[in-house]
C-alpha cells in the first residue's frame, strides 16, 4: 500500500530514489524500483495520479471511461498497480529543483539533493537516484489573437472533461494538427459538444517526408485506432485543410476564426477555441538539473540528452517517457521501467542476471509501443508558419506581452541566444518562465540567424522553476548562501510571510 | 462557455468571485469552476491590461492567476476549490508581499 504523504515535515530525510511525475512513466518506474526493494518517494503536483493523460482516472464513472476511450480507461490499470505499491506519494508537491547534494547540509551519504515544498514547507531531500517523468507540455501555437479569452489549449478541454464533467457549452472550433486534436474532437463530439469545424494546419507535404516510415506505421496499433478517429470525425463534423494562416478575431472575447487558405478564406464565427500543434518535452526541471540536451528536428523540440537506460548527462538523474522525447503512453510506462529497474541494479538490489533478464523483456514491449512513431512525427510536423508566426504583431510571449516583431527587432541587433534576447526585451522572464515561449523564441531566432536551433540553445533554467513562497524558503534549514542561491535574495525578518518569488528573475 | 455533463454527481461547493456568491462542485479546480460560471477572463495582464483567462488548465502558462482568500498571484487552475473560499480578479501585476 503507498503511504500519503500530506506536509513536507513528514518526509524522510532521504530516499532510494525519488520520482518526478506520477504519469505513466513515473508510475512505472516507482512501482519497478520498489518491486526491488528500493525506498521510494513519487512527488508529483497534481492532485491524483495519472498526469495528464490518465488524469483523474480513478475517479472517472462508465460514461466518462466511454466518452474518453479504451486508452484512457487502461490508465486504472496503472493505478490500482501503484495503490497497491509499498512507496510514499506526495501529491500537490512541488518539484522546484534536483541537483548534486549540498556539501554543507548534505548528509554526506547522498549523490543528490531533491527541493520539495508540500503542504506549505519546502524542504530539501537526499536521494541516491533522481527519476524525472514530467512529460510534455503542449507546443506553443501563436497566431494573431491566441491570447484572447475563449481561446484554450485543447488539452485545458481536455482537463475540464477529465477532472470536472465540463464541455464546451457553445459552437466549438478546434484548430491545429496531430492526434491529439482529432482524439479530442472525438471526445467532444461523444460529449455531444457542438463540434462546428475541426480546422487541421498540417502541412501538404509531410506526407511526403513521413511515406518512408508509412510500413512500420501500418502494422502499428495506432494505425487502426487513428484510421476509426478519422473516420469518426469525418462522418460528425466538417474538417478543413490546407490552412496556411489562422486568426482569431473578437473584441475582448474570441467570436470567430479567420482561416486563410492559399486562395481564398473563411470566416467561421464560434464561441470556443481550441488549438493544438502537437507536444514536446517539458525541459523545466531537466534542464534547471544540469542536464545536457539537443535538439530535435524531427520533434522540431529540444530533448535532454539519454542513453538507452534513460540515464542524462547528470551522474545518478534518469529522465523517463515523454520528458525524454515524445513516444506517447505505452511507450513511456516502459521507458519508465526500465530506468527503475536500472535504479534498482546500481544501488546493487538486484543482480546483473536479473537485471538482463528483465530489461530484455521491458525493451521488447518498448520496441513494440514505439513502431509507428517516427510516422507519426513526420506525417504531423506542425509547419514553420504556426510555429514561428509571420505577422509581426503577434504575441510571443504572453507573461510579457512581446511580439514577434520586437523579436525580430532585437534579433537583428545580432543578439546571440535567448537569454540575451531575455535580457533585451524580457521575453521568457514572466511567471511561466519561457514555457509557452521558447519554442518559438528559439525558432525565431534561429531563423533571423539562418542557423540551427541547437546553436541558439534555450533558455538557462535555474531553480526554483515553480515559484516557491518565501514563507516556504525561510522553512529550509539552509545558509544564507543557499537562499540567495535559490531565492535570488535574502528576506531579512520584518512583518509576517511574503508572497511567491520567481526566483533567479527577481 | 462550458457546461456541467449531466452524469456527474459530486456535490456542490460555494464561494464568492469578486464578491459574487458562486456554486462549484466538490473537486473542482478554481479556474474549472470559474470557466463553469462563465467567467472566462480572469486577469488583467500588467502589461497593456489586457483581459485574459485560464488558458492550458495543468499550472503551466499562468494565465490563471487570481487572488484567493486575499493573496495574489494563485494559480486557479492547480488550486482545489473549497467551501466559502473568496477569489478575485487581479488586476494587472501583484507584487511579492502584496496581501489584504
Ligand atoms: S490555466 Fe495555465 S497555469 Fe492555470
Amino acid at each position: 500500500m503507498i503511504k500519503d504523504i500530506q506536509s513536507a515535515a513528514n518526509l524522510a530525510p532521504a530516499y532510494d530514489l525519488v520520482v518526478v511525475g506520477a504519469g505513466p512513466a513515473g508510475l512505472s518506474a516507482a512501482i519497478e524500483a520498489s518491486t526491488h526493494g528500493l525506498a521510494v518517494l513519487l512527488a508529483d503536483e497534481n492532485e491524483s495520479p495519472g498526469g495528464q493523460i490518465y488524469r483523474s482516472v480513478d475517479r472517472a464513472s462508465d460514461a466518462d471511461l466511454t466518452r474518453m476511450g479504451p486508452d484512457y480507461a487502461a490508465g486504472r490499470r496503472l493505478i490500482e498497480r501503484f495503490r497497491g505499491a509499498d512507496l510514499s506519494y506526495a501529491r500537490r508537491a512541488t518539484v522546484w529543483s534536483v541537483g548534486p547534494a549540498d556539501e554543507e547540509t548534505g548528509d554526506g551519504a547522498h549523490a543528490l539533493e531533491v527541493g520539495i515544498s508540500l503542504g506549505g514547507i519546502a524542504r530539501p531531500i537526499a536521494a541516491d537516484r533522481v527519476i524525472l517523468a514530467t512529460g510534455a507540455l503542449e507546443r506553443p501555437f501563436p497566431f494573431p489573437g491566441w491570447t484572447m479569452p475563449g481561446v484554450m489549449a485543447a488539452g485545458a478541454a481536455q482537463i475540464l472533461m477529465k477532472s470536472s464533467g465540463l464541455v464546451p457549452s457553445g459552437r466549438t472550433i478546434l484548430a491545429g494538427t496531430g492526434p491529439l486534436l482529432y482524439l479530442l474532437a472525438s471526445q467532444l463530439l461523444r460529449a455531444g459538444v457542438s463540434v462546428i469545424a475541426v480546422v487541421d494546419t498540417t502541412p501538404v507535404e509531410n506526407w511526403r517526408l513521413a511515406l518512408p516510415h508509412v510500413l512500420s506505421f501500418a502494422t502499428s496499433p495506432y494505425a487502426l485506432k487513428g484510421l476509426k478517429l478519422l473516420l469518426e470525425v469525418h462522418r460528425h463534423t466538417r474538417v478543413i485543410r490546407g490552412a496556411t494562416a489562422i486568426e482569431a478575431v473578437g473584441s475582448g472575447q474570441f467570436s470567430a476564426l479567420r482561416v486563410h487558405r492559399s486562395n481564398k478564406s473563411l470566416h467561421i464565427e464560434g464561441d470556443l477555441l481550441l488549438l493544438h500543434q502537437g507536444i514536446a518535452p517539458n525541459l523545466n526541471l531537466t534542464l534547471a538539473a544540469g542536464c545536457d540536451y539537443v535538439w530535435d528536428e524531427r520533434l522540431a523540440a529540444f530533448r535532454p540528452n539519454v542513453d538507452g537506460r534513460g540515464a542524462s548527462s547528470v551522474s545518478g538523474v534518469s529522465i523517463a517517457g515523454d520528458a525524454a522525447g515524445i513516444v506517447g503512453a505505452v511507450a513511456s510506462a516502459h521507458q519508465g521501467e526500465l530506468a527503475g529497474l536500472a535504479a534498482a541494479l546500481d544501488l546493487n538490489r538486484i543482480g546483473q542476471s536479473v537485471y538482463e533478464q528483465r530489461r530484455a523483456q521491458h525493451a521488447q514491449k518498448l520496441a513494440r509501443a514505439l513502431r509507428g512513431r517516427t510516422f507519426i512525427d513526420d506525417r504531423f510536423r506542425p509547419g514553420k508558419t504556426f510555429r514561428v508566426p509571420e505577422d509581426d504583431g503577434t504575441i510571443i510571449c504572453r507573461c510579457e506581452e512581446i511580439t514577434a516583431g520586437k523579436l525580430r527587432e532585437v534579433a537583428a541587433l545580432g543578439v546571440p541566444g535567448p537569454n540575451q534576447m531575455k535580457a533585451f526585451t524580457r521575453c521568457g522572464m514572466g511567471p511561466c518562465q519561457g514555457r509557452l515561449c521558447g519554442l518559438t523564441a528559439v525558432e525565431l531566432l534561429a531563423q533571423c540567424r539562418g542557423v540551427p536551433p541547437g546553436e541558439v540553445g534555450y533558455y538557462r533554467l535555474r531553480p526554483p522553476i515553480k515559484p516557491v513562497t518565501l514563507s516556504e524558503l525561510a522553512a529550509l534549514p539552509h545558509t544564507e548562501a543557499a537562499t540567495i542561491a535559490v531565492a535570488g535574495f535574502v528576506e531579512r525578518a520584518h512583518d509576517g510571510a511574503q508572497d511567491a518569488t520567481y526566483g533567479s528573475h527577481r | 462557455m462550458f457546461r456541467r455533463l449531466p452524469d456527474r454527481k459530486e456535490s456542490s461547493v460555494s464561494f464568492t468571485f469578486d464578491g459574487v456568491p458562486t456554486m462549484a462542485c466538490q473537486g473542482d479546480s478554481v479556474a474549472s469552476a470559474l470557466l463553469a460560471a462563465g467567467h472566462c477572463s480572469t486577469r488583467r495582464t500588467p502589461v497593456s491590461g489586457a483581459v485574459r483567462g485560464p488558458y492550458c488548465m495543468m499550472g503551466v502558462c499562468f494565465e490563471c492567476l487570481v487572488k484567493i482568500d486575499g493573496r495574489p498571484n494563485r494559480q486557479g487552475c492547480m488550486t482545489t476549490v473549497v467551501e466559502g473560499m473568496r477569489v478575485e480578479t487581479q488586476d494587472g501585476a501583484a507584487m511579492p508581499g502584496q496581501e489584504e
